[in-house]
């Protein structure tokens, strides 16, 4: 039974991936193929890649037609999910190639952007994975994002970065630590204290902006960190440069991401957190500390989200200023449920938030006839279709959200 | 009757705990006075802020009217997110329903030009319908694809402020000779009519009737809620889907139906800032309010009475805030501060007790959405 309905719903899904393909194909047909001009797409210092963009659409539209029909009629198996990557990443670069019809562009320079600006949605996600896969559900990253972006500022200019970046941390973790004590000791609803928390964080780093930095700019200038070219890695030509020319908070993502990623499924910790966030009592009976092990987490969530929020003042713009992370925080959250609480899946839905960003400062430069309106709206409507469009439900772990007695 | 007491009671006790948490900052942030050791200043200061703080919000006509213009909107975007709550959803979209809201109403208040007896209900209907219609978006997505809400309304919050902004720029809505994004003001027979419009030479009370429709609201939301089989129906969903679908009830229908009501509640929101307070939209008209409104539903529990009220609370702690920014040097940010003390420590009753050393059984708060998984 529940075999016929799944394979009902996936054969649904299958034929909504089709209709999506004919969409994309009639776009590309229609629009992509509507400006003259070659576009060059800058790849190294040397190398431009120049496509002709109508022509380049008129091809691009009958494949897509062709793997509409292939889809709709047979389905591509296992390969489906490699058809769909590549038709998205054909149909993107044709998007551009008429966007940047008659001009040039630098395309590295952009994929770089991405990476940097994905920085600290991705830790910000971490920070929501760790916190709810043992259990306390984590909506106050946008309030720990801020914060520390907020501190850290201050702290590193008055001491440094690096005593910037330990100022940041300590803010996550404090904020973090309330809404531990609060949801795990004092059972509070943990969605109200982590909106309380984001509350908090606007109204306090708000006032402390106008209070406290506009009248002492001296405690609000720092000199924000360069990008590190990593030996050989960074040599690998194009991706080298993607990659591996960036400062060291996109390393630490690297890192982070990483390992979370084994931490959560090879080791004993990791396994004793994702049975908390299950199912806590058959831990608990297991001999699990469930709630220390809550607490552990949510703190190292703190940790985390405090570097991220780091990243505005010291590893980007220099500075604070109201508001600066513009709800980040939030789309953070976006990427915990688009990744089903999974490092990885959480940093793919980051990258692809902060391509729609880089793109759209890049397209912004060009002719298009886009109004710029919808360039910026375009990431949150990118997020918004791949959410509802193939990410569809996604299962949370079970005991988020629940308060915990021990035994 | 006795849990009103004992409500009313850890109510009053948040505050003032939150109150004593916003006096320490105010005195910690005055940095110069404390390193030059003058430590009269700080407390003067704060005696001046929290003076300020009630004068401006009860302490005239003037202040009251202001507390009334601040509370209209946050409680129309209040009930949209507490209605929500009831069907177990979480509705962070409220900003754009209200701009969806927002802007029908106003092209229904400038396209015509009707008497007011018929004009202001069509407007107002029309903002209900527009903010329904695009609260029910999400309502759809989450039935059909399963997409949570909370991602979807984020999403649409940002896309609804960046296309009004592009429509206010459009020919349909921009005000002739104006280049920013701004709008025709809408006619004359639109305009919800002013509170205290019987006191002629008072043109500074702002207080509009839009108040009338917001307190309208919430009895209707009393209403829907235990009298009715829909009302029924969104709360057994939200209280246990599975049960829920057991008895019968199209838990699917139901989330759609929650959130276009819930849409509908934001929209009328919208349109009373546009048909009562600025009679024209710009792409500010919703503000924060519907992030405030959250807090508004989360102090007031959901319930009608306790949304309302919760909103009078806010709105008269935002119109002090002003005249407190107008009086010291303490930013009006501070009352962004004290709203989220507030909501933090009346949701932690068992907290107030400890701080306050009550004695007795805790105030329970009930959950007020059940995870993600739902």
């Amino acid at each position: 039974m529940t075999v016929l309905v799944q394979s009902a719903e996936q054969r649904k899904r299958a034929r909504n991936v089709g209709i999506a393909y004919l969409v994309l194909a009639a776009v590309t047909l229609f629009l992509f193929t509507q400006r003259p001009g070659d576009a060059g797409f800058r790849l190294t210092s040397t190398a431009t890649l120049t496509l002709p963009a109508q022509a380049f659409g008129y091809a691009l539209g009958v494949i897509l037609v062709a793997v509409a029909v292939g889809q709709l009629w047979r389905g591509f198996g296992r390969l489906s999910n490699v058809v769909l990557a590549l038709a998205t990443a054909l149909f993107f670069m044709s998007f551009l190639s008429w966007a940047a019809a008659g001009e040039s562009f630098s395309f590295v320079g952009m994929l770089q952007d991405t990476v940097t600006r994905c920085v600290p949605i991705t830790l910000g996600a971490i920070g929501g994975i760790l916190s709810e896969r043992s259990g306390v559900i984590n909506i106050s990253i946008e309030g720990m994002l801020l914060g520390s972006a907020c501190t850290s500022a201050i702290g590193a200019s008055l001491w440094g970065l690096w005593v910037g970046v330990f100022v940041g941390i300590a803010t996550g973790v404090a904020l973090a630590a309330v809404l531990a004590v609060l949801s795990i000791r004092y059972k509070v609803d943990q969605v109200i204290v982590g909106f309380a928390i984001n509350f908090f964080a606007l109204g306090i780093t708000s006032f402390i902006s106008f209070r406290v930095l506009v009248p002492n700019p001296e405690l609000n200038s720092l000199r924000p960190v360069q990008p590190i070219r990593l030996p050989l890695l960074s040599d690998i030509p194009f991706v080298g440069e993607v990659l591996f020319v960036q400062t060291i908070f996109v390393y630490f993502t690297y890192v982070a991401v990483a390992f979370t990623t084994w931490a959560l499924y090879r080791t004993k910790w990791g396994l004793r957190t994702r049975a908390s966030g299950e199912y806590p009592k058959a831990a608990g009976t297991l001999g699990v500390r469930v709630l220390r092990l809550r607490y552990q987490n949510v703190l190292l969530a703190g940790a985390v989200a405090g570097i991220g929020g780091a990243w505005w003042p010291i590893g980007t713009v220099g500075r604070f200023d109201q508001n600066i992370t513009g709800g980040r925080g939030f789309i953070a959250l976006a990427a915990v449920i688009f990744g089903r609480w999974h490092p990885v899946g959480a940093f793919t839905g980051a990258l692809v938030f902060a391509l729609a960003e880089a793109v759209r400062l890049k397209i912004g430069n060009f002719k298009t006839g886009i109004p710029s309106e919808f360039l910026i709206m375009a990431p949150y409507v990118v997020t918004l279709v791949v959410v509802a469009g193939f990410i569809g439900a996604s299962r949370a772990p079970k005991a988020a959200g629940q308060p915990y007695d021990e035994q | 009757m006795k849990s009103l007491f004992a409500s009313l009671r850890y109510t009053l006790l948040a505050v003032v705990a939150s109150l004593v948490v916003g006096a320490f900052i105010i005195v910690i942030t005055d940095i110069e006075a404390l390193g030059s050791g003058d430590f009269g200043k700080p407390f003067a200061t704060l005696w001046t802020a929290y003076t300020s703080l009630f004068t401006g919000s009860f302490g005239s006509l003037r202040a009251i009217s202001n507390t009334i213009t601040g509370a209209t909107p946050l409680m129309l975007a209040g009930l949209a997110v507490s209605l929500a709550f009831k069907a177990g959803l979480f509705n962070i979209g409220a900003t754009g329903q209200m701009l969806a809201g927002g802007m029908t109403g106003l092209w229904v208040g400038f396209a015509f030009d009707l008497p007011g007896i018929v004009h202001v209900p069509l407007a107002l209907l029309a903002g209900a319908i527009g903010g329904a219609l695009f609260g029910a978006f999400p309502g759809v997505l989450k039935a059909r694809t399963g997409a949570h809400e909370v991602i979807t309304t984020i999403m649409l919050n940002n896309i609804a402020a960046f296309t009004v902004l592009w429509l206010l720029k459009t020919e349909a809505f921009k005000r002739e000779g104006r280049s920013d994004a701004i709008s025709k003001f809408v006619s004359d027979g639109a305009r919800l009519p002013r509170l205290f419009g019987f006191l002629d030479k008072r043109i500074d009370l702002l207080a509009h009737s839009g108040f009338i429709v917001a307190v309208a609201s919430v009895v209707l939301f009393w209403w829907i809620l235990n009298r009715t089989t829909i009302g029924f129906e969104l709360r057994a969903t939200g209280l246990n889907q599975d049960a829920a679908k057991y008895a019968g009830i199209r838990t699917k229908t139901m989330v759609v139906v929650a959130m276009a009501l819930a849409g509908a509640f934001a929209g009328l929101a919208g349109a009373s800032e546009v048909l009562g307070l600025y009679g024209f939209a710009s792409a500010s008209l919703a503000g924060d309010i519907g992030f405030d409104a959250i807090a508004v539903a989360l102090l007031g529990r959901s319930s009608p009475l306790g949304t309302a009220v919760s909103a009078i609370l806010f709105g008269a702690l935002q119109a002090g805030g002003r005249q407190m920014q107008v009086n010291t040097d303490v930013p009006i940010d501070l009352i962004v501060v004290l709203r989220a003390l507030i909501v933090m420590f009346i949701a932690a009753p068992l907290l107030v007790k400890a701080i306050f050393r009550i004695r007795g059984e805790a105030h329970s708060y009930g959950q007020t959405f059940r995870g993600w998984g739902g």
